[in-house]
């Protein structure tokens, strides 16, 4: 019952939001001169998504996503738990993790260009960093709000470090790092788009940021907003996935 | 039967950045096995500060500690915290996320003491005992904060512990859950006497629970006076209308009055 209200809700705000649009189109709004009404667009996302290309362009941003992303996750969690435990990992590699963390992923690009040898390789290594130094930063904020109380109860029933490690350390940081997973999903949308536009120009490698790259060089306008909704809806579709996950995963946490 | 804990002079000393502050100053007193001791004091008078030492989470600088005659601790013997000396912490430390079950057999399980369902058929057996049959796959987060308690006693015992040391355990209840796991935690000390070190502010808690309650000074922590507790057990709620009580009540009481008094006029000092 609840649900399907908020269901009808959510159903009510997109419509608004197109009539709104649709309206505006109508009566001509200056500032919307080069935005082509919904129906336009509609009709474009009708043409384009019966196209392969569209779809091999979904699939190849998607890939691009995918990989850079569980590389980052992959490698970002137990690098954010290991800067959380050890001391002596942390002295050593934390400053040049500071360091790194705040140069953006984008500012990456010309490097990764000349050092990877494909644009495939570049992308994917962009979206790795984005998604990593989130993950890690989240970890670590998780490994330090924990609790002592719960390391004093393990430790007095006997646990060894590994088993404090594994059975309450990791637990109790799961929430965050869930949320740095999903925080660094977002990202990885963003930077896939803007990294494929500038990395893939001219080189036939298409994604959705290509895409509408080409289609903002060819003047085809509605095309534009179309691959803007597709890369909306896609991480939509990711991160809603990476949320499920972590619900069930901290589902615990949820029951009270 | 073992268990008996015996604190010589403990004296502990912080110094952060030279300033010395004395928590503890020459305490002695004695807890035999299978004894159900108290300690009340004023809000920081090292009751906490002397239950990390024996639990092995902080360390004293003079003066030892011993359990059946072998020193446990003493300056510069570092103790590490064991199953032997299980502590009940204020605000609770269940593990969140894994199961009740869990939660009381881990002890065991994790010492490699008892296979996995030796243990579970043990704690299904206390959890049973104090009510709380039928509840072992949930979650602490859908119990109440009272079955938490009796559940974190559980998993305590389930350690088989020489000494229990609980720190305010039922501060966070409401005075009549407090009652109900009062009797509960008499039921499961009647079951089988383990040495119990319990910290409190509440004297009607401390007389209820205790052989003898130890009433300390204000910092640094000594003791002012021990009151033996000669109320005979099993004891249920009827025992606080006892005139008895009301006297072991009223001694306490200005006991411990006195020292809340000098502590609170020490922390006016020390804000002024």
């Amino acid at each position: 019952m609840a649900l399907s209200a908020a269901l009808w809700r959510g159903i009510a705000g997109i419509a608004l939001f197109f009539a709104l649009w649709e309206a505006a189109s109508l009566v001509k709004l200056p500032f919307l001169r080069f935005v082509p009404p919904p129906h336009v667009v509609l009709e474009n996302v009708v043409q384009t998504i019966q196209t392969p290309a569209y779809w091999s362009a979904v699939y190849i941003s998607a890939k691009r996503v995918a990989i850079g992303y569980v590389i980052g996750v992959a490698l970002g969690v137990p690098i954010g738990l290991a800067f959380g435990v050890s001391r002596v990992f942390r002295d050593t590699f934390f400053p040049v993790f500071e360091t790194l963390r705040p140069i953006p992923p984008l500012a990456w690009v010309p490097l990764s260009i000349l050092f990877w040898p494909s644009i495939e390789l570049t992308v994917v290594s962009i979206i790795f960093l984005g998604s990593f130094f989130t993950v890690v930063i989240n970890v670590l904020g998780g490994v330090e709000t924990l609790d002592a109380r719960y390391l004093r109860a393990a430790v007095s029933m006997g646990a060894t470090p590994w088993q404090v490690f594994r059975k309450v350390i990791v637990p109790a940081t799961s929430p965050s790092i869930f949320t740095g997973a999903a925080i660094a999903m977002g990202l990885t949308w963003e930077i896939v788009v803007a990294a494929e536009m500038v990395s893939s120009i001219g080189s036939g490698q298409t994604g959705l940021g290509a895409m509408m790259w080409q289609a903002y060089v060819g003047g085809v306008i509605p095309l534009i907003i179309t691959a803007m909704i597709s890369i909306g809806l896609a991480g939509l579709v990711f991160s809603a996935l990476i949320w499920q996950i972590g619900a069930y995963a901290t589902r615990w946490r949820r029951v009270v | 039967m073992s268990g008996g804990l015996s604190v010589r002079n403990v004296g502990k000393v912080y110094d952060p950045e030279g300033i010395n502050v004395v928590a503890l100053q020459e305490l002695s007193f004695d807890i035999a096995p299978g004894e159900f001791c108290v300690v009340v004091g004023p809000s920081g008078c090292g009751k906490t500060t002397l239950l990390n030492i024996i639990a092995g989470f902080d360390t004293l600088t003079s003066g030892e500690i011993a359990m059946d005659g072998n020193v446990l601790t003493a300056p510069g013997r570092r103790l590490s915290p064991g199953a032997d000396r299980m502590v009940v912490f204020q605000n609770g430390a269940l593990f969140p996320w894994k199961t009740v079950v869990w939660n009381v057999t881990c002890g065991p399980v994790l010492q490699g003491r008892l296979s996995r369902n030796e243990a579970e058929a043990q704690a299904r057996q206390l959890l049973a005992r104090t009510g709380l049959a039928g509840i072992e796959g949930q979650y602490p987060g859908e119990l109440s904060s009272g079955m938490r308690r009796r559940v974190e006693l559980v998993r305590a015992l389930m350690n088989d512990p020489k000494v229990l040391l609980l720190d305010e355990p039922f501060r966070a209840l409401d005075a009549l859950t407090r009652s109900v796991v009062h009797e509960h935690l008499l039921e499961l000390y009647d079951l089988a006497r383990r040495t119990v070190f319990f910290i409190t502010h509440d004297l009607e808690e401390a007389i209820f629970l205790a052989d003898r309650v130890v009433v300390m000074t204000t910092r640094p922590g000594r003791v002012k006076k021990v009151i033996a507790v000669d109320l005979p057990r099993p004891r249920d709620h009827r025992v606080l209308t006892t005139a008895r009580y009301g006297q072991l009540e009223e001694e306490a009481l200005e006991a411990i009055h006195e020292e809340a008094r000098k502590a609170f006029e020490t922390g006016e000092r020390e804000l002024a």
